[in-house]
């Protein structure tokens, strides 16, 4: 696959934290249309400011973020709430709204972002859509109180596909899952990429949930992942993040050449 | 000295940021009137039994001090006038804030918390929402229209417990309280004893969505910022209440 001509996502020397504190220090990188960035660092080295810088919730310091070959740095939060149409972001901790139940929850972006443009009519069968792709499809009259964390997180990334964003953002998708919930979440990322060819920043401390990102595809017959062709593997590309700087970015095989401890402690783990 | 000064003027600095842009979101679209009724109904009636509660009592503790006091002089049919000019000018609105507050405030900033460190409030600024139009404003409006009414309630029901015990204790005949209580009482005690729970509910839901919005460090944020709520509200209710007494003592005539 060719580099393509428009990034998704740029991020042009961008610097920000919180207070006095600086959490992403200088960073720089380009995400291309239906490519797949996978974020790697340890707690602390600024992946979720990242998700959170890109989406306009944090403002930078200095630097550019470029959404769509749109300049959001200087947007006003009203300018802001139309760009995130085009973005979905699943949090850490799923953040789905604990006064509403699944159905209201998924229905919230269809129902308030100005940019999605939705029928009425057209809210409950997109929302059923949406549960039943991540296999949620009976537990619209729930709260999230009452599902498990891997069905919350499930939900969550129903919440945040509803819309047909064009980029996902996922914030550690896998993080305190057990293995098998684990791979289902990934499946749903690389369904999610696979069939609607959007573009994604996964936020992740597993190497194995880049791996499957970079080496999978997902078979719609049988719905399982599949190997995917030498060629389709350039449309996944890894970062690692150090002390909110950029240490390194580029193609998985690049990345397990690399020799720096930090890296290595990702990389060469086992399965 | 100036780092030391720096975290309070920047928080007094953010808190009247937050006040100013909840009160101008009153004239922006969208206004969510089913937010709004859903907290008059957990604010407003959700506390007219712990406001019942203590407006009674504090009215029949009055009566039972002041019918004694009054009864040196000869007074006790005295008392209804002495309860309600308190009860409605200062007792009244001052007791019914700080129940409100205690009850409100920290129940404000504990939900508004919980959904600061849970990444909802993030969540719903992704998904196209102002929070401080969708959390602040409405419950802002409930509070300002719910607490008046509650100090109208917590009055009434304080000069019922004032009855209870005049009659009943001190043989007070009732046509005697009832209209020595009505003839106290002038019109602007009325507006002194509405305006200052309407001040005082921009104090409570302020407060209380400030402390909440600002919660960081996980569940024990939320607590710290539920009793900060809790301790400010209640303080500068306090405060408050001093000055605006100075202010109606000074403008109406003795």
């Amino acid at each position: 696959m060719s580099v393509p001509d428009e990034s998704a996502l740029r991020f042009e020397h961008v610097t920000t934290g919180f207070d006095d504190n600086p959490a992403l220090q200088d960073v720089s990188f380009e995400l291309g249309k239906g490519e797949t960035g996978i974020i790697l660092g340890v707690a602390g080295s600024g992946k979720t400011v990242l998700l959170k810088t890109a989406m306009g919730l944090l403002k930078p310091w200095s630097g550019k973020v470029i959404l769509f070959g749109q300049d959001i740095t200087n947007f006003t939060e009203k300018q802001l709430f139309d760009a995130r149409g085009k973005l979905g972001m699943l949090f850490q901790e799923s953040a789905l709204f604990d006064s509403l139940n699944i159905e209201q929850n998924v229905a919230y972006p269809l129902l308030n972002q100005n940019a999605v443009k939705c029928a009425p009519g057209e809210v409950r069968p997109r929302v059923k859509a949406a549960l039943e792709f991540v296999e949620l499809g009976q537990t619209l009259k729930r709260f999230p109180s009452e599902l498990s964390g891997g069905m919350r997180r499930r939900a969550a990334i129903a919440r945040a596909v509803v819309t047909k964003p064009p980029l996902l953002l996922y914030d550690s998708p896998t993080a305190g899952l057990d293995p098998i919930t684990a791979n289902t979440i990934m499946t749903l990322i690389i369904k999610e990429r696979d069939l609607d060819n959007t573009s994604a920043l996964v936020v992740t401390h597993r190497y194995q949930d880049g791996n499957l990102v970079a080496n999978f595809r997902y078979n719609p017959d049988d719905g399982k992942l599949a190997g995917t062709k030498q060629e389709d593997r350039k449309r996944t590309k890894f970062m690692v993040m150090k002390e909110g700087k950029l240490i390194f970015d580029g193609s998985q095989e690049e990345l397990e050449k690399q020799h720096d401890s930090y890296i290595c402690k990702f990389v060469k783990k086992p399965n | 000295m100036l780092n030391t000064l720096k975290g309070p003027v920047q928080a007094i600095q953010d808190f009247f940021q937050l006040a100013g842009t909840a009160i101008r979101n009153l004239w922006r679209t969208p206004h969510y009137t089913d937010d709004i009724l859903l907290q008059m109904d957990t604010i407003g009636v959700g506390s007219v039994p712990i406001v019942i509660m203590t407006g009674f009592f504090t009215g029949a503790v009055m009566a039972l001090q002041m019918g004694r006091a009054l009864g040196q002089y000869g007074q006790t049919g005295r008392t209804g006038q002495v309860v309600s000019i308190i009860l409605v000018r200062e007792l009244g609105p001052v007791l019914t804030a700080i129940v409100v507050a205690g009850r409100n405030a920290s129940g404000i900033a504990s939900e508004l918390g919980s959904m600061k460190v849970t990444e909802q409030i993030d969540a719903m600024r992704a998904l196209g929402t102002d929070p401080i139009q969708k959390l602040v404003t409405p419950r802002m409006i409930a509070i300002a229209v719910m607490l008046p009414c509650l100090t109208v309630i917590a009055d009434f029901i304080g000069m019922v417990g004032g009855f209870i015990v005049g009659r009943y204790i001190y043989g007070i005949d009732t046509h005697e309280y009832w209209s020595s209580t009505w003839r106290a009482l002038e019109w602007n005690d009325v507006v002194q004893g509405l305006l200052k729970p309407f001040i005082f509910s921009f104090v409570i839901s302020l407060i209380g969505c400030y402390y909440g919005l600002r919660t960081t460090g996980g569940t024990q944020g939320v607590g710290r910022a539920t009793t900060q709520a809790v301790v400010a509200a209640s303080v500068i209710i306090f405060v408050l209440t001093f000055f605006l007494t100075r202010i109606f003592v000074s403008v109406t005539p003795s």
